[in-house]
């Protein structure tokens, strides 16, 4: 319902006809995004649907007034958080996609060790490091100790599972949502690997 | 010798730009400028930002869980990973030689991998670039404007793509994240249907690669000083070649040669890489930054990826490639190619070569073959080395009697260009950027230097922005000498 909503309260932009989308990926690895590409020709539906505002495709860099925000990966870092905390104030609709943004994923398997074993792992006892030490400047962000699911930090509107999610799922459910239905998937879109 | 740009004296004192996030890059990084007095730019430098930690949560996990585990690191080249983890635990498993049908579709695999990634990059991400111009109007410098005023070109770019991952699809089962490899094989051969299928388009596929690549060499013709000049660095450079120095990207020797094409090393056993391969840390990035060990890491550091493969190589199998290979050489007159634009040329070739070898495979029966899998004893370590679509991919494990994973090191192929970046775009903060006003498209020429390169910081990495742009430009007094601000609508006012 919140989808037929949506629609005449904030459509704007310089097309009226077309809702705004934002993406983001968190900690994951940009597969859910790939995935999205995979509507292949649809895209030149898309696009007559949607607007793009912040996503990795365009050079838009920060997030303006969106309908719709899509994340993938989960929460790991100080970032992390501050991004997904700005996509939830400025989309009326939150999505959290696939298997990370859902449920923290495979990034998440570190939950089971300290974040300091994880980095020296890589930085101090790594095959072939000449001069071990842990990269510390005030340009890298602070990691959590563990990785979150987005929904433990922000109200999330839908959950798409899957790793990743198929790109029929991700078109049923912009469709769905576009055309101000409520969204339901058959078996097969939900049912995965 | 990394340049003077690496690292300013008196960074406190400096104005901080940053770029963040990097945009029409796969994953996530950001580029900060430190400008000094006069405008001088003093300090660039790309940082990778996040930390996932794959070394050590596989500790722990059987290994035959590698391929589908490890291919979670990258949703944009999970087959490189997929398989260069495959190729490891076929070591382990004993499995000294593959069986003709398994090595062949995973062959078939990898090459579908490439094309879609190549042409994800060029269409997808960098054509914005190339066919607008870097200063082009934010909103409309992406694929959306790409569809709206070159459709043709645009919708060629979307079904090469859509091809490759029909590809990956058939022989693995998904278009990301499969399972078609598995420790001395794969699970799966094709059927003549699912040949068929690929076989229908695929002369239609060569067509359109090759006007892929006549379209690359008239934009490059079109500003060629300018393109051969642009973010230009002198590096040695590595990849695999086949026992013949021929091309090959699923399997062969390590070869490295220097900035004029002097032999460092060749036909190198890719299991003893790290005799020859070492890693520095720098505190700035959670990248490490690699360098051939007997040159030392001032001097070391390489280029690897579709550069790298087309200089290295002294043949491609496949005749329409092997003649654009010949003209692509012709550049250099005797030298490696060495500008940094020329990725992008040298990544059409090898798409090029991908659409031809895949047409040879298809007709190759062993694809329908029955044998999927051998396996010998048990071994304690498995290395697995692999060109991927962005360049070499080390991956090394070793486990316990239990065959479970006690030690993993992995070398994913962005990272071995890191200091090339780095050092790319301090070339561009030299060129362009050094003593003028901060514009919106001046700093995009920063981020079409490290496009060139088709990052996958994803596979390293994921970070991503918070920072408003706006920017500031103080003397080294403090004193405000400008201010632009960044519109969400991409509009850059000057405030001042």
């Amino acid at each position: 319902m919140i989808a037929a909503m949506i629609k005449p309260q904030t459509a704007k932009g310089p097309d009226k006809d077309k809702l705004i989308v934002a993406t983001a990926p968190l900690c994951g690895c940009f597969g859910c995004h790939m995935s999205l590409l995979d509507i292949d020709e649809r895209i030149l539906q898309l696009i007559e649907l949607v607007e793009f505002d912040r996503t990795p495709i365009t050079d838009i860099k920060t997030i303006g007034k969106c309908d719709i925000g899509l994340i993938e990966g989960g929460v790991a870092n100080v970032d992390n958080v501050e991004d997904l905390r700005a996509f939830r104030n400025n989309c009326d609709v939150l999505v959290a996609v696939g298997a990370c943004a859902v449920n923290g994923g495979i990034p998440a398997m570190r939950n089971h060790f300290d974040v300091k074993q994880c980095l020296e792992e890589a930085y101090i006892y790594g095959k072939g490091v000449i001069n071990p030490h842990i990269p510390n400047d005030v340009e890298i962000p602070l990691l959590l100790d563990k990785v979150h699911p987005i929904h433990e930090v922000v109200r999330v509107d839908y959950f798409l599972p899957g790793c990743p999610p198929s790109a029929d799922t991700f078109w049923k459910f912009l469709t769905d949502i576009i055309s101000g239905k409520p969204v339901h998937f058959p078996y097969d879109l939900i049912h995965y690997d | 010798m990394p340049s003077a740009l690496e690292t300013a004296d008196n960074p406190q004192q400096l104005k901080r730009i940053v770029i963040e996030p990097l945009t029409r890059v796969e994953g996530h990084g950001k580029v900060t400028l430190l400008q000094g007095k006069n405008r001088h730019i003093r300090q660039a430098r790309l940082h990778i930002t996040e930390f996932r930690g794959f070394e050590k949560f596989i500790q722990g996990r059987p290994y035959w869980e590698l391929p589908v585990l490890v291919q979670r690191l990258c949703g944009i080249c999970p087959v490189s990973h997929h398989l260069a983890a495959a190729k490891a635990t076929d070591m382990i498993v004993g499995a000294t030689r593959l069986t003709p049908t398994a090595e062949k579709i995973r062959r078939l695999m990898h090459l579908g991998q490439t094309l879609q990634s190549h042409a994800l990059h060029f269409f997808h991400l960098c054509s914005p670039d190339l066919l607008f111009g870097y200063d082009d109007e934010v909103r409309h410098r992406n694929v959306v404007g790409m569809i709206e005023d070159h459709p043709e070109i645009a919708t060629r770019g979307v079904l090469l793509r859509k091809f490759g991952q029909e590809i990956i699809r058939i022989t693995s089962g998904k278009r990301i994240h499969g399972t078609g490899a598995i420790p001395g094989g794969i699970n799966k051969s094709l059927t003549m249907d699912e040949i068929r299928y690929l076989q229908k388009d695929i002369t239609e596929v060569i067509g359109w690669a090759r006007s892929a690549l006549e379209l690359i060499k008239r934009i490059f013709y079109e500003k060629y000083d300018y393109h051969m000049g642009f973010a230009r660095i002198e590096t040695s450079m590595m990849s695999m070649v086949n026992t013949d120095g021929g091309y090959v990207l699923y399997h062969g020797g390590l070869r490295a040669r220097n900035h004029v094409g002097e032999t460092i090393f060749d036909h190198v056993d890719y299991r003893n890489y790290s005799d020859y391969i070492r890693e520095g840390v720098k505190d700035w990035s959670y990248m490490k930054f690699p360098f051939i060990t007997s040159l030392g890491e001032d001097e070391g550091w390489y280029r690897v990826g579709p550069l790298a493969r087309i200089n290295n190589c002294d043949f491609i199998s496949t005749p329409l490639a092997e003649q654009e290979r010949k003209e692509f050489a012709g550049l250099g007159n005797g030298l490696p190619v060495q500008s940094t634009m020329t990725y992008h040329w040298a990544r059409l070739i090898e798409l090029l070569y991908c659409t031809e070898a895949i047409a040879e495979l298809l007709a190759d029966n062993d694809l329908t073959g029955t044998d999927l899998r051998t396996r010998g004893e048990l071994q304690q370590t498995g290395t697995g080395v692999i060109e991927a679509p962005r360049g070499t991919l080390f991956h090394h494990y070793q486990i316990d009697e239990q065959g479970i994973v006690e030690k993993a090191s992995l070398i994913v192929s962005t990272t071995n260009n890191n200091q090339a970046m780095n050092e790319s775009i301090r070339k561009v903060a030299n060129q362009y950027l050094d003593g003028n006003r901060l514009s919106e498209a001046l700093l995009n020429q920063v981020e079409v230097a490290i496009r060139a390169y088709d990052p996958c910081l994803s596979c390293a990495t994921h970070a991503i922005g918070k920072m408003p742009m706006e920017l500031h430009l103080l003397g080294e007094g403090g004193e405000l000498l400008d201010r632009l601000e960044k519109k969400v609508t991409g509009e850059m006012i000057r405030t001042i």
